[in-house]
């Protein structure tokens, strides 16, 4: 095991992390804001990245698909906001489970519906094809550098527009007192129609860069999305900070997981048996880790107050 | 409560529900339909894995998203113990394995309850949102390890080649397995109404209700809502050896995540917290699939939109609009 092979992984288990951040922090704005569950943001991961593989084959061109994806994702954000979402913040959770759950049916189906069930590709834009060299005398793939990139940019961009906007300070006061901000005289549904499409846009962003690397079809969401809730809880639900921390740590635990677990269980028993039990454990290691983190911090690390 | 009529509507409807279950399999038997027997079932099974999971989720107020992690938990205990049994290869330390329904059971039963302490004790020390998705976690961390995990089929799943046995029944014949299933679930449904008849129902409808008060009163929430929680998944895990024993096969997606949605559904569209509810939902969700299924391919898309319609329009359930709102707030 060479130091580049380490840090090759390394690198993956960032630029999973990053994915996952994508999610995960609109997964908890939207959480944080309108108090809402949302199961049908890994439905608007898999329209991103639909909008953009469709995009992208028709037009030649992988940025114009990447910008569609964000449209798409953003549009259908909102029309669910508006059509559905919006009759659930006064509900309980269960009902919010419940509900999403069915637009996740809606969404599959749909896009079965229109696309058909086998899976559509997308390639890497050329600009970004090609790998650079990594000391230790590795070779790393530029794109997922770049996905990494992106995950920085975006995460950099959330923390100007919350905390040095005017609608981030919107998005501040919703959290803390929604009836405040509304007697203010603000505009809180077309806000929470905002923050919602946003939150889509980010979700349908990250379809749209994973899509690139694994086949797009119909139920990519649900794993993105289960593993967006786990970033989350450890996190803390409403902190998007929370969210950065959560996402690099569940992408790196489980990168480094299954590359390293195998291996150390091979030095104790035979090889056989060591690769299909650290298998096995390393798909379960970052639950355990969550498991844990909740056993000492039931409400996450970066709790907010609610 | 003094004038209270002897049959509510509510009870009637619940009789008249248990007929119509038993009365499908019998008339489909005589004008030798099977399929429909099988079709009833499965409306069992799945009405017996909701009963399951209305304790903890209709009586205990707990929204546990991880359910189908029992009902695959169970199902796995039928497809191991029945391969070694059928292969002849013990267990392990020298256990061999078995065909006999009540020794499957047991052990579907004892291995739940046993799993869900600790998921319990772990997950019950968080509220909202994060129960709901703490026990996603869990039973994702056990769909993956039966996925990743080659002994017992990993990703491809189990077959049970010959379906197992119980004392004095033929259990090949369609009709008498539906029976034994419905003697499962008509114990499971009289366990759910002693239950919340019971003192420790009642304390946990008030953990449900007002844990403040509940502690008020010396009862410590938590540890009635873990009893609930692990007495909801040992029900639940019973269910899901009979639904492999049903398909004579186990598979991950038993313990999927679409699983445990399935299952919240079930007590939504039958209506929460009440006895009979599970049984209605079962029955209306088998037959949605069922009519929806023989008139499009794509009738998930049509389930979505009338899930979608009861929980924003129908939030009573079908036993809601049949006999009204329940008298358990």
């Amino acid at each position: 095991m060479s130091i580049a092979l380490l840090l090759e992984q390394l690198l993956n288990g960032l630029q999973l992390g990053v994915m996952l951040f994508l999610m995960a922090a609109g997964l908890t704005l939207i959480f944080g804001v309108m108090g809402l569950i949302n199961l049908a943001h890994g439905s608007l991961y898999m329209v991103g990245a639909f909008a953009c593989a469709a995009v992208a084959a028709a037009t030649g061109s992988f940025w114009i698909g990447l910008a569609a994806s964000l449209v798409a994702a953003a549009a259908a954000g909102a029309i669910i906001e508006v059509t559905v979402i919006r009759r659930l913040y006064d509900r309980d959770h269960l009902d919010q489970v419940l509900a999403t759950f069915a637009l996740i049916l809606i969404f599959s189906e749909g896009t079965r519906w229109m696309f058909g069930s086998f899976p559509l590709y997308l390639d890497i834009p050329p600009l970004l094809q090609g790998a650079v060299p990594l000391p230790g005398g590795g070779q790393y793939q530029l794109y997922r550098l770049a996905i990494i990139g992106v995950g920085v940019v975006v995460a950099l961009g959330l923390y100007v527009l919350i905390s040095r906007t005017r609608l981030g300070m919107r998005i501040r006061a919703g959290e803390s007192d929604r009836e405040m901000i509304a007697a203010l005289g603000v505009d809180i549904r077309t806000l929470y129609t905002v923050v919602f499409a946003l939150g889509a846009a980010l979700a349908g962003l990250a379809g749209a860069l994973v899509g690139a690397l694994q086949s797009v079809q119909v139920g990519m969401g649900e794993p993105a999305l289960i593993l967006a809730f786990v970033v989350i809880v450890i996190g803390g639900i409403g902190s998007i900070k929370g969210a950065l921390f959560g996402a690099v740590l569940v992408g790196v635990v489980d990168t480094m997981g299954r590359f390293l677990l195998p291996k150390v269980l091979a030095l104790m028993i035979p090889a056989a048996q060591a690769g299909p039990i650290g298998a096995a454990l390393a798909s379960m290691l970052i639950y355990i880790v969550m498991a844990l983190i909740l056993a000492f911090r039931p409400s996450g690390l970066f709790a907010t107050q609610s | 409560m003094t004038n209270a009529p002897l049959m509510t509507r509510e009870t009637v409807i619940n009789t008249l529900l248990a007929l119509l279950l038993l009365a499908i399999p019998l008339g489909a038997s005589a004008m030798g339909e099977p399929f429909y027997i099988t079709l009833a079932t499965r409306i069992a099974i799945l009405a017996l894995a909701a009963v399951g999971l209305n304790i903890a989720l209709g009586l205990g107020g707990l929204v546990s998203f991880g359910h189908a992690a029992f009902f695959g938990l169970g199902g796995y205990a039928a497809g191991i113990l029945a391969t070694h049994a059928f292969d002849g290869v013990p267990l392990f330390a020298g256990i061999p394995g078995t065909a006999s329904m009540p020794i499957i059971w047991l052990v579907a039963v004892v291995v739940c309850g046993l799993i869900a302490l600790p998921i319990g004790a772990i997950s019950l020390r968080t509220t909202g949102v994060y129960f709901i998705m703490i026990t996603l976690a869990f039973a994702q961390m056990i769909y993956y390890f039966a996925v990743s995990w080659p002994a017992y089929g990993g990703e491809d799943g189990l077959s049970i080649y010959v379906r197992n046995e119980f004392p004095g029944v033929n259990t090949a014949q369609p009709l008498s397995y539906f029976l034994i299933c419905y003697v499962v679930l008509m114990a499971a449904l009289g366990l759910f109404w002693l239950l919340r008849g019971s003192r420790f129902g009642a304390a946990l409808q008030a953990a449900r209700q007002n844990a403040t008060r509940l502690a008020a009163v010396g009862i410590a929430p938590f540890n009635v809502r873990l009893v609930a929680f692990a007495v909801s998944a040992m029900v639940t895990g019973l269910a899901g050896a009979l639904f492999a024993d049903l398909n004579k096969f186990v598979s991950p997606s038993m313990l999927s995540w679409h699983m445990s949605g399935e299952l919240i559904v079930l007590i939504i569209l039958g209506g929460k917290g009440r006895l009979f509810g599970p049984v209605a939902g079962a029955m209306l969700y088998v037959l949605i699939e069922y009519a929806l299924g023989g008139i499009t391919e794509r009738w998930q898309f049509f389930l979505g939109l009338i899930l979608l319609g009861v929980v924003l329009f129908a939030r009573g359930g079908l036993l809601g609009l049949l006999a009204g709102k329940a008298r358990h707030g």
